[in-house]
């Protein structure tokens, strides 16, 4: 039997396959999902914030990009993963509000999907896929067994990665 | 004031009760716009982990309309106004004053958007307005952003505002209905880090137990 495991916001969940890992409401957000494909054992962090050095608080290491990729990283050797053989695939960062003044708030999305970028890379992690920007909300199902990631919307369509 | 849990009871009534309000305010200003009945429920104050925001408005992938001001003055903050995507369809017929039905949720024309902007514009400035009477403090909303998408969605971007500096979010939150026609929307106060000492300052109720 496999199970599907959700993850909140600012949280991050590892699991071995058959089990599937889920994040509803994607926005400026970005989950990243990242995989031992020998191993079959994967995990899904549903980050907010590009860096967790700027950050007045930054108890909680899932909710900004640098922090949760390392910490990731952890948590899948801790369940038997081979650091050198992690791969990842990303979605979400979009823009959700329309704004006629300028704010920090319509920056967020796209900080969110550089920042990740480059921490992988930082840390030899290759992105296998991604699905980011645009205006919508994503939910995202990972698929530990075949690291297939399905990407629903409202109205702009469902794909796998 | 980052530590939520450290609020009194006392406290926790006060802000109840500048929610009941300001949102009592708001919901007349609904009424009579769309000239029918709106009632309220008795606001909840929330503190709440970012993750179980999403879970007061029935859970993170359901499709809503999001409108969003930022609130500049003495002790800013965000205002957002959350309705299911089908309500908000309702009152833009309402508020047009035309047949129930006419509004297609899967396709709000630009006139469309603009009206649901004035509704989110007059509730803020309601809301805000007795809230300023209350506390003497000054509150500037800015132009209501729309988002029409999964609530969770919305919700992130919002919440990632204040995410770098707590891990929690005070929620003042109020349900609105429509006469006998179950919920209209749900209308959120989020106080920045830091306003809530300001508020709770001017209602005089800032010592702690």
């Amino acid at each position: 039997m496999s199970s599907i495991i959700q993850v909140g916001m600012a949280d991050l969940k590892v699991a071995k396959a058959p089990d599937k890992l889920i994040t509803m409401g994607l926005g400026s957000c970005i989950g990243i999902c990242v995989v031992d494909r020998a191993k079959k054992v994967g995990c899904l962090a549903h980050i907010m914030l590009p860096s967790s050095l700027q950050a007045k608080n930054n108890n909680i290491r899932a909710k900004f990009a640098d922090s949760a990729v390392e910490m990731l990283i952890e948590e899948l050797q801790k369940a038997g993963a081979t650091a050198s053989s992690l791969v990842a695939k990303i979605a979400g960062g979009a823009q959700m509000f329309k704004f006629s003044g300028q704010s920090d708030i319509l920056k967020i999305g796209e900080r969110n999907a550089q920042a990740v970028e480059e921490y992988l890379e930082k840390n030899r992690i290759k992105l296998l896929a991604k699905d980011i920007g645009g205006n919508y909300g994503r939910t995202i199902t990972f698929d530990i067994e075949t690291s297939d990631l399905l990407v629903r919307t409202i109205g702009h369509g469902e794909r796998v990665i | 004031m980052d530590d939520f849990d450290k609020l009194s009871i006392v406290q926790l009534d006060a802000l109840r009760e500048i929610g009941n309000i300001g949102a009592g305010n708001a919901a007349t200003a609904l009424a009579k716009l769309i000239n029918s009945r709106i009632d309220m429920n008795v606001p909840r104050v929330s503190i709440l982990p970012f993750a179980e925001v999403p879970d007061l408005i029935g859970g993170p992938d359901i499709p809503v309309v999001g409108l969003y001001l930022k609130v500049s003055g003495d002790a800013p903050g965000s205002i957002l106004f959350i309705l299911p995507i089908e309500r908000a369809a309702s009152l833009v017929d309402l508020l047009m004053g035309w047949e129930m039905g006419t509004t297609n949720h899967e396709g709000f024309s630009d006139m469309d958007i603009s009206a649901l902007m004035e509704i989110g514009n007059i509730l803020a400035a309601t809301y805000l307005g007795s809230l300023e009477m209350f506390t003497d403090l000054k509150f500037i909303p800015s132009v209501p952003a729309l988002g029409m998408d999964m609530a969770g969605a919305l919700l992130n971007a919002v919440l990632a505002q204040l995410g770098e500096v707590a891990d929690q979010v005070l929620v003042l939150e109020t349900e609105l209905k429509r006469d006998g026609q179950g919920v209209v929307g749900n209308f959120f106060l989020l106080p920045d880090p830091g306003s809530l000492e300001i508020i709770l300052e001017a209602l005089g109720v800032d010592t702690f137990e």
